[in-house]
């Protein structure tokens, strides 16, 4: 299925969920959080949350520092 | 009423449309508290200074050290060892006498930080903690304060305007602090002077439009910048319905002190 991520379409496997779409990027969980269409689903859910096809996802990192 | 000093100079920003004398008469009795006067608070306070805000409360416990000076454009080497909030001061008294600078030397913390923001009518966060940030966010949304929230690490920087009741909170984004030393920091992943360069003078651009009113303010939108590919990027933004903050049910409902642990990396 085709996604959005960050603003470029990126095809995946079906069935992907958000974490799994984490870690097949190389993306430790624990220093972003993601934006589901439009929502900012809670950090517990992402290991439920299905992905479907066109659904647009934005990977944003904690950034802290000044 | 400007005098004809503040008309000359003032002048190439009174001669814009969209500015001009009305904007500049905000701009002069305006209030801004700038917390952080490093990476990203120097730009801040500078252009804000020669822009001509009337007030500017600067907030900062620290002194300055030789690794700032790489990106900390307020600050010289004939200010090392000195507090950050009196080297500022000097720079921003010879770059526009007319500004009134408040200093505040020291850390914010939940006992002094509602009596601080209270003077203000704009918050800029140019902090470089997680803690400070939710404290101080926290906080502008309890006081109903606009906060121009900027940070950066690495080349990487990142950018909101949120308005109380109006615009999504910074838990909207982050709902909680990330988890104690997994987020890399300035001092342990390194910063480029050009990324702070960049978010802070965009911090100010917004913090102008706040009290102006002039043009369109990042409110409802979230903007990333990636400095390594040069990329500016605009995410939508909304509230979310369960934030702990500014949601239906808050669970946060008066100012938390997270701890702060620091990871430094020590070089051997």
């Amino acid at each position: 299925m085709k996604l959005k991520v960050n603003g470029k379409e990126e095809l995946v496997d079906d069935g992907l969920t958000i974490l799994g779409l984490l870690e097949k990027k190389g993306i430790k969980p624990m220093l972003v959080v993601v934006e589901h269409n439009f929502e900012v689903p809670e950090r517990e859910n992402w290991g439920n949350i299905k992905l479907a096809e066109s659904d647009n996802l934005e990977i944003v990192k904690f950034i802290g520092g000044g | 009423m400007l005098d004809q000093n503040q008309v000359l100079r003032y002048s190439r920003q009174l001669i814009l449309n969209e500015f001009g004398y009305e904007a500049q008469e905000k701009l002069l009795k305006s209030k801004v508290l700038v917390v952080g006067a490093g990476g990203l608070g120097s730009p801040v306070l500078y252009y804000l200074a020669a822009a001509g805000v009337g007030t500017l409360g600067v907030v900062d416990f620290d002194v300055v050290g030789i690794s700032n000076l790489q990106r900390q454009v307020l600050h010289f080497t004939d200010d090392l060892g000195r507090k950050k909030v009196d080297s500022a001061e000097e720079k921003l008294k010879k770059v526009n006498p007319d500004v009134k600078i408040v200093k505040y030397p020291c850390r914010l913390n939940i006992d002094n930080i509602e009596e601080i923001i209270g003077e203000y009518d704009v918050v800029i966060d140019a902090v470089d903690n997680f803690p400070a940030r939710f404290l101080i966010s926290d906080c502008c949304y309890f006081m109903k304060k606009p906060l121009i929230e900027g940070a950066s690490v690495g080349f990487d920087g990142i950018l909101m305007t949120i308005i109380p009741g109006v615009t999504p909170c910074y838990r909207c984004l982050y709902p909680m602090p990330p988890q104690d030393g997994v987020v890399p920091t300035c001092s342990d992943t390194g910063i480029m002077g050009m990324i702070t360069g960049t978010i802070g003078s965009l911090q100010a651009l917004e913090a102008i439009k706040v009290i102006t009113g002039i043009g369109e303010t990042l409110s409802g939108r979230i903007l990333t910048f990636d400095g390594l590919g040069l990329n500016f990027r605009e995410i939508k933004w909304s509230k979310k319905k369960n934030c702990p903050l500014c949601g239906e049910n808050p669970t946060v409902k008066e100012l938390v002190e997270y701890e702060i642990k620091c990871k430094l990396k020590t070089f051997e």
